[in-house]
This record gives structure tokens, sequence and C-alpha cells, in this order.
């Protein structure tokens, strides 16, 4: 089931929550809607859900084709993930997972038996089939999430849709559930979206990114993709830490202080203009002397090296803060101390002038 | 691994080495001296037994003063029949308007965003502020023979003051606030998330309601019916204003009883004033059975959300 999202707009009072959105979500992927909060993801997902309806004469959804405007919510065969669950607290798991079949008319609702075994199966599939007895009360956070992911199954929807779906659990468990959900994506294979606010779980699960920001969409692409390739300053400063170095742009060299990058852009500007460049803080190279590359001089402010990499702050000579982070083995061969001048050097960096990728 | 050792020291010492002393001061900063929350206590005790069990063991004990038989023979005189019976009849048509209206506000209310919100949240408590013999009058002076309609019903033949209607409407006007009151605040803290995972899982309007919403608000709403029907059969002031005191026709057992009081028949007076003790108790256990589960509902929903 694909999903082709064009031109949708919706405005709650006087704030335009989301501004003639395009989106096609090919049949099979799993979408990550990434943005701050405020970015209009959320009021997206709920849009396809059929929880809110688009500004009249906005646009179309389409479900493989099919525009959805007409449908209710209750009849578009989606399946929806509540950021907060949502479980029916007076039911037991049981109950809630049979909720979407109980409802069915009676030509369309499954027997009993076929319930309880479809029920079961799902049961089996988010390893929680000891707790059917228990309410909602009694579960974990992580057992609720996935309650919810199986009652949202159990009426086989055309596309699966999740509303933060890890974001009120503790670090651990999320990290299981995320692999938990990649995986079983793999094996149901179903049309998903999933809104996040947090780029690593974006990156790590979904395989396209979708950035959103002011209602807008900024970049869609697969992971790599929008980590490696950032459409503007907006994506490249969301995803992931990242050090602002301001400079200029002379002919076809971009200047960064005295320093020139080397990588030469093929867009020439025949005026002076001012240039943004933004640089990953594994892609900061220090060194203890010049060494003929492009550098500038900054002294070691504080070094933490608890973690797989470690993490200095530097603090460059006109006083900007400067965070790089090298590998364990690096830092041992270096073995800076506070205090210490070195020498920075930009392995990569991306140069945004105005409004314009170079 | 010295600093380990540290740190589980620090953990701890202050539980194992407090000084006992220190507990003690504890107590006793939140506690009073005994002897005073002795005499508090009985002091509660006596005014309690002073001004509500005395009364309430008098009423029985004036019902049976001249034995059983009286009292009986006073409860099954045709117009305390008459009175008990529209009494029932007058509950039997408030309580289930106002629990519909009830359930209907305070869904309004909860969840959705609509322009006088405030307004109506207040409007629905007027009648606790209101007193109820002015509740009375507004119908006289509506309804009434010298009111806005008075004429008008009339010359239809349509009765509403002094007749069941009139005593209907005033009660309806007095127990309004009940539900409503009791089941705004429980809508609001449950949200609306959970009605729509039903609606996104197929579920009509009406099922949602049935299945999702009712037994979420379901001891909530019993603890409002309880109270609401204990007023509706109770109500004084609003209903004395409106009935007319019509003997085996407009008469609840509430006036019944003050109609016999001031005739001089104590027993009779006693008897039906009895029936509406008996209402207060069984109105009080059940609101007590009712309260603790619906707290539970209550604590449910902080523990959802």
């Amino acid at each position: 089931m694909s999903i082709e999202i064009r031109n949708i707009s919706k405005t709650f009072g006087q704030f335009p929550a989301l501004r003639g959105v395009d989106l096609d979500v090919p049949t099979g992927e799993l979408v990550a809607l990434l943005g701050p909060s405020g970015s209009g993801k959320t009021t997206l997902l709920r849009i396809l859900a059929g929880l809110e309806q688009p500004d009249p004469g906005s646009g179309s959804i389409r479900f493989h084709g099919q525009d959805v405007a007409a449908y209710k919510a209750a009849e578009r065969g989606v399946g929806f993930v509540f950021q907060h669950y949502a479980l029916f607290r007076h039911m037991t798991v049981f109950e809630n997972i049979a909720f979407g079949l109980r409802v069915r008319p009676w030509r369309q609702r499954p027997s009993r038996q076929e319930i309880r075994e479809r029920v079961t199966r799902l049961l089996q599939l988010i390893q929680l089939e000891p707790l059917a007895r228990r309410y909602p009360a009694q579960l974990s956070g992580g057992q609720r999430q996935r309650v919810a992911l199986a009652r949202a199954l159990a009426v086989e929807p055309r596309v699966l849709l999740l509303d933060e779906p890890f974001g009120a659990l503790d670090a651990k468990v999320r990290q299981d559930l995320r692999r938990w959900l990649r995986r079983l994506h793999d094996e149901i294979q179903v049309t998903s979206v999933f809104v996040t606010h947090d780029q690593e779980e974006a990156l790590e699960v979904a395989n396209r990114v979708v950035v959103m920001n002011q209602g807008r969409i900024e970049q869609t692409g697969a992971p790599d993709e929008v980590f490696h390739h950032p459409a503007n300053e907006f994506v490249m400063n969301f995803l992931g830490n990242v050090n602002v170095f301001q400079g200029r742009v002379e002919g076809n060299r971009t200047f960064f202080g005295p320093m020139p990058v080397e990588d030469a852009h093929p867009l020439s500007f025949s005026a002076r203009m001012a240039a943004r460049g933004f640089v990953r803080p594994h892609e900061l190279e220090l060194a203890r002397s010049a060494n003929g590359h492009p550098c500038f001089p900054a002294r070691v402010a504080h070094v933490n090296a608890a973690g797989p990499q470690v993490k200095i702050e530097l603090i460059a000579g006109d006083g900007e803060r400067v965070d790089v982070e090298m590998a364990q083995d690096r830092y041992q061969q270096l073995r800076l101390a506070r205090g210490e001048q070195v020498f920075v050097t930009p392995r990569n960096m991306k140069v945004f002038v105005e409004d314009y990728q170079i | 691994m010295s600093v380990e050792v540290q740190d589980i020291s620090m953990n701890l010492e202050p539980v194992r080495y407090e000084p006992p002393g220190s507990a003690r001061t504890a107590e006793r900063a939140i506690a009073e001296p005994r002897w005073v929350r002795t005499l508090l206590i009985v002091a509660v005790w006596v005014f309690l037994a002073l001004f509500l069990l005395f009364p309430l063991v008098a009423i029985f004990a004036q019902a049976l003063e001249n034995g059983v038989s009286a009292y009986w023979a006073a409860l099954t005189e045709p117009d305390a029949v008459a009175s008990i019976k529209l009494t029932l009849l007058v509950a039997a048509i408030v309580v289930p308007l106002n629990t519909l209206f009830g359930i209907v506000a305070a869904w309004t209310v909860a969840k959705f965003e609509f322009v006088g919100k405030s307004v109506l949240v207040t409007l629905i408590d007027l009648p606790f502020a209101v007193s109820p013999v002015i509740a009375g009058l507004i119908y006289v002076l509506v309804f009434g023979m010298q009111g806005w309609f008075g004429p008008w019903l009339d010359e239809h033949g349509i009765k509403i003051i002094f007749a069941v209607p009139g005593i209907v409407l005033a009660t309806l006007f007095v127990t309004l606030p009940f539900v409503a009151r009791e089941l705004i605040p429980l809508m609001q803290a449950q949200g609306v998330e959970e009605e729509e995972a039903a609606r996104v899982l197929g579920a009509s309007a009406f099922q949602t309601f049935r299945r999702v919403t009712l037994p979420n608000i379901k001891w909530g709403l019993l603890y409002g019916i309880i109270l609401c029907n204990a007023r509706a059969m109770g109500e004084f002031g609003a209903v004395s204003v409106v009935s007319g005191h019509i003997r085996g026709l407009t008469n609840t057992v509430p006036l019944h009883a003050e109609v016999l009081y001031n005739e001089y028949d104590s027993v009779g007076a006693f008897a039906v004033a009895s029936l509406l003790a008996f209402l207060a108790l069984a109105t009080l256990i059940l609101k007590t059975v009712v309260e603790s589960r619906s707290r539970r509902q209550m604590s449910d929903t902080g523990v959802g959300a």
C-alpha cells in the first residue's frame, strides 16, 4: 500500500501546522518523519490516520491511488500506535488486542476461535503470551508499547502509523524496541510511517527519513543520504552535533578566517559573500603542530574520554567553542591535556551561502 | 576502588548511625501531644452524636412511639403511599435525564474545545449556588398563572405548577450538576486518546462509547447517580414552592412528612421521615463502596497517563 500526499495544509486557529506538504511513501517502506516539536510531523501522521482533517481544499491523500478524504478514521484500514499507548485501561492485554476484531460488523467479524488464534499469534509475536490476562497498569512501558503495536496490527492494517513510538521509554528499552521494530517490519513488510524527534532513532530504524521543520518538508532521503548530504542548514543542524564557522566566499574558494577550504566547489561567486561552514565533531582532525594543511589554532578546554569516542571541547582563537570527537586510539597517540594548544583541520565541511548549498 | 568503598559507606552511614533521638523528634514534629489528639477526637464524636446520630435515633424513636403497628399504619395510609409513589416517579424521571445530561455535558466539556466552555462549566454549577426556593419560584414565574406562559398553558389545559410536571422540573433543576460535576474532572483526566484508538481500530461512535468511554467512567458515573438520586428524593425547598401541597396528589415524601408534622401527627411524620433516613443510610453505604472504586479508577487514570 503506497501513500501519496499532495499539497496538504493544516491550520490550527492562526497557527499553520502544515504548509503544502508533498510526500510519497512507496509500498512496504518504513519512513521516519523527523523534526523538532511543532514541525507538523504528528499533525501529518494524524491526518493520514483520519484523526485530523486537512484544511478544506488544500490537497489530497491517496492510499494506493485511492483518495481517502471521504473515509473516516474507522474506515481507512490504518493501524495507529499512540505516543502514550492509549491502551484500554479496563481491558486485559488479550482484550485490547482483540478489540479491533470484536467491533467489526458481524458479517466481517471472525469467529471466536479465529479471534483467539489471531490474538495468540500476535502475543507470540510481541513475546508477551504469559501476560495475556494482565491489565495495562500492570505492564512496564516497553510491554505496553508492544501491546499497542499488536493491537494496531490485529486488524491487519494497510498502513501502520506510529506517533513517537519510543518517546516515553528509557534509553535501554528504547534501543531494544528500535531493533525489534526494525526486525518486525522486515518480517511483515507493512507500509509504516513513524514520527520521532530523535535523529538517531530515525537514522537507525527507517529506510527513508523525512526531515520536517515549521510545517514543511526540508529533505527526504535514505538515512545516509540526509546525514552526509544535508539539503540545508536546518537538516545539517538537526541531524546531530555540528560546529558552525562563519566565513566568506571569494571567487570559488571559501575562507574561514585566514583559512581557505580546499574542497573547491563548482559554483563561483563574483562578489564576496558571507558563508557558513558546518563540520561534524568527528570530521575535525587535531594535530600538535601545523602541518601545512589549512588549520586554525585552539586550546583544549575539556576532555571526556568515557565512551567509545573521546569528546574534546576546544576554544578557538576567537573564543568560539569547537566540539571534536575522535577514536580512543587516536586520543592515546595525541595524549592531549587541558590547556594545551592544538591545530584543527576540517576533513569535510559543508558550506552554505544564504539558502544555497555548495 | 577506594572511591567505590567510600560511596557505599556514604550511602549507608546516615541510616545505620542515625541517633535514636532524631526519629522521635521527627514524629513529634508532625503529631500533637496525646491529650490534644484525644480531646479533638472526642470533640468530633460528641459533635457528630449530638447533631447527627441523636436526631437519627430520635426519628426512629418517635416513629415507633406507638408501636410497630402504628408505624406500619402510618406508612401504608393512602396519602403516604401516594407520596412514596410520587417521589419514586419523580426520581425515575429526573435521575435518568440528569444522568444523560451529565454524560453529554461532561463529554462536551472534556473532549471538545469551544467558545464559552468556561461559561458552560460555571452555569452547570448554578443550581448549587442558588437557593432551592428560588429555583422553585423561577418555575412559578415562568409557568404559573401570573407567569409568562401560565395563561397560554391554562388555555390548552396543561398544568405544570401545582402538578407533577412542575415537581419534576424543579427537581431536575436542583439535581442538574451532580452527575456532570462528578464526570467532568474524570473525563478531562482521561483525555481522548483511548477513544481515538477505538475509532482507528474501526469502532463506531456508539461502540466507542459503550466499550471504551462508559467502562472508564463507570464508577464516577455511579457515584454521581447515587448523589443525584438522594437529592431528587429528598429535595424539599424547590418542590415545596411548585407543589401546592395537595395531599395524595402533589406531595412528595419530604412534603408529606412536613404536612403531617404541622398537623401534630408526630408518629406519622416521623414514620415517613424514617423512610428518608433509610434512604440516607443506604446512600451513605453505597457512596462509600462506590467512592473507593471510583478513586481507584481515578488513580488508574493517573498511571495510564
